[in-house]
């Protein structure tokens, strides 16, 4: 081995440094403009609620028919998988994703709370459901529940869903879930002001909710 | 299942690829002056080993190809050793004896490395080499190798090897396999660390025999053992990239897997032997990063394999399991194309980076056989098929050196 040859070693290391960093940086650079869309996401569901709420403030006095009832958009809920797909990519832990995680789950309790304000205000039975999953690890039929969750948003649009992580460290959370009387005992479901522990299958919902069969002959699917 | 050694081994698998390029780049001026030269001072006497074992179907045209070779006919030799034939190899060959420059011997058979050790006992010309009775060789093949001899540290030359008209998609793949193959002979003859002489046409010293012995059944790789054997003696071996051999390539995936397990096994067995070698420095690039390297790859081969079938049956378990949770549901909204779920994370782009590089190699093999770099066919089924195949030969042998279990030749 002459110190040409050591040179050689050195030269090659640099480059394939190079070559291995600048693709590390550019899968970083990527993965924070994901993050970025998720904010960007999250900023104008934010005005949409806030939107919401403002018009519901000033028509409160009159007639329920000018108030647009503010569905849980498409939008948040694509913002809840962008939201799930960043988790699994970056880890939960992640603390971008937490703090996004953070403002997502704070948006859903205040399009749950108006959505709530709007129905007993102009009478109107909205379904939804409150979900509280873990992703860390002791929650086996969190999955499998979300599957069926995901299955009944797609066979009913108008179904409202807000899933939260139980152990997400959010006071608001918190609290809903002291409010909600909501056990550590997950997955759990809360429907009509009645919770439901452990896995609950497509038709065990349908039966606990029977005006989704109200949405389903009012809405059409399209999904099956 | 642990992803923690993905980097490191990305890393290390893109140095080897870069030190490579760079050696190649290095000496692209060499690689021009490398041509035929015209006028040779002296022809040394030449004889062609051909070691055959049940070849009737091939061992014509193995032979009909030395006589073609351009090289005055008094300075070559050509000697068939049957060994122990049971078809029609005797018949054939019998008839072709009739040549002046055609010698042929019969044995009990004993396996290749026997063979070829007989016709070294009955050769006394300069230059030494064998043929394999199911290759042939270009007419100017011969040419192209004997004036590397005339550098009088030279004591082997080995030849690039092409796959024989590849007729089917398995055959295409291992013919762009063997253009990854030039490439890497070439770099690896520049780096002093080619490790293995091949047994269609790789020239010797007569020389070199007599002073490092004779074949051994070197676990039936007999050309790898001796091209370690030299190394680790300090004897020089180098490429000749201008002369092509054709060799005829297994057309089933049976002939090819055993094929390979013998050659990975073989492989295995004999750096185990020639261990003593690893990060030496006194062995140049072949201790310090080729036999560490080639060793390293076949067991991350079998890493990645292993890893890719994991994460499969991680989504066909979900998969599963979200089927028997809501019974089947299908909607099309799921393929919905929307950059954001594309995992682009360093691992996918890294391994972008070695794939590309990978491609540019082959084909610098290409330009070297062909003259020029044009993508083929080939080259995609190349890609998709020999990642999937190769791991089964890979694990079978490992599987075969574990156990101390040996392999068969066909």
């Amino acid at each position: 081995m002459t110190s040409a040859d050591v040179k050689k070693y050195l030269v090659v290391f640099f480059i394939t440094a190079l070559i291995f960093f600048t693709a590390i940086s550019l899968a970083n650079s990527i993965s924070d403009k994901k993050l970025e869309e998720i904010r960007a996401i999250e900023d104008r569901v934010a005005i949409d609620i806030l939107s919401s709420e403002t018009q519901f403030s000033l028509l409160a006095e009159s007639s329920c028919d000018a108030v647009n009832t503010p569905l849980l958009s498409e939008e948040l809920s694509s913002l809840g998988n962008k939201l799930a797909f960043a988790e699994e990519e970056r880890g939960s832990k992640d603390p971008e994703v937490r703090s996004l995680k953070k403002s997502y789950s704070l948006l859903l309790i205040k399009d749950y709370l108006l959505m709530k304000r709007i129905s007993e205000k102009c009478k109107i039975n909205p379904v939804s459901i409150l979900y509280f999953y873990s992703n860390e690890g002791e929650c086996g039929d969190c999955e499998r529940e979300g599957y069926v969750l995901t299955h009944l948003q797609k066979k009913y649009p108008q179904l409202r869903i807000y899933a939260f992580d139980y152990h997400l460290p959010l006071s608001a959370v918190k609290t809903l879930i002291v409010v909600k009387k909501v056990e550590n005992d997950l997955p759990a479901l809360v429907i009509n002001e009645k919770q439901y522990y452990g896995f609950q299958s497509v038709e065990d919902i349908e039966k606990a909710v029977p005006a989704l069969a109200v949405l389903a002959s009012s809405t059409p699917t399209g999904t099956e | 299942m642990s992803f923690a050694l993905l980097y490191p081994i990305l890393f290390i698998s893109l140095y080897f690829e870069v030190f490579l390029f760079v050696t190649y780049f290095e000496k692209r001026g060499v690689i021009k002056r490398e041509k035929i030269s015209a006028t040779l001072k002296s022809y040394p006497s030449v004889t062609i080993i051909v070691p055959c074992y049940n070849e009737e179907k091939t061992v014509l045209k193995t032979i009909t190809s030395l006589l073609a070779l351009e090289y005055p006919k008094e300075k070559l030799s050509i000697l068939v050793v049957d060994d122990g034939s049971t078809d029609r190899t005797s018949e054939v060959v019998t008839s072709l004896s009739k040549e002046q420059c055609i010698r042929v011997i019969r044995k009990e058979n004993g396996g290749k490395y026997t063979a070829l050790n007989e016709g070294l006992l009955e050769t006394t010309s300069d230059i030494v080499g064998c043929l394999d009775a199911d290759s042939f060789v270009e007419k100017n093949a011969l040419e192209h190798i004997i004036p590397y001899f005339e550098n009088t540290l030279v004591m082997a030359v080995v030849p690039s090897i092409v796959v024989d008209r590849p007729q089917n998609v398995l055959q295409m793949v291992q013919h762009i396999e063997y253009y990854w193959g030039i490439f890497l002979r070439k770099a690896l003859s520049y780096l002093g660390a080619l490790y293995v002489t091949p047994g269609p046409f790789t020239l010797f010293r007569r020389g070199v025999f007599a002073r490092l012995g004779n074949y051994v059944e070197g676990h039936k790789t007999e050309d790898l053992e001796f091209a370690l054997r030299m190394q680790k003696n300090g004897y020089i071996i180098v490429n000749a990239h201008n002369a092509h051999v054709h060799t005829v390539s297994p057309r089933t995936f049976r002939g090819l897997y055993v094929q390979r397990v013998r050659w990975t096994y073989g492989f295995l067995k004999n750096v185990l032997d020639y261990k003593d070698m690893f990060f030496k420095k006194e062995y140049g690039h072949l201790g310090i990063l080729v036999l560490p390297m080639a060793t390293a790859t076949i067991f991350t081969a079998l890493y990645a394999m292993g890893m890719t079938l994991w994460i499969l049956g991680e989504h066909i378990v979900t998969a599963i399991d979200r089927i028997a949770t809501v019974v089947f549901s299908f909607s099309f909204e799921s393929f919905r194309i929307d950059w954001f779920y594309f995992n682009i994370d360093g691992v996918l782009l890294v391994s972008v980076v070695l794939s590309l590089l990978t491609i540019m190699l082959v084909l610098l093999g290409k330009k070297l056989t062909e003259g020029n770099m044009r993508l083929s066919p080939g080259i995609f089924y190349f890609f998709f098929i020999y990642p999937l195949i190769a791991p089964l030969w890979l694990a079978k042998a490992v599987y075969n050196v574990v156990l101390s279990r040996t392999v068969v030749w066909k």
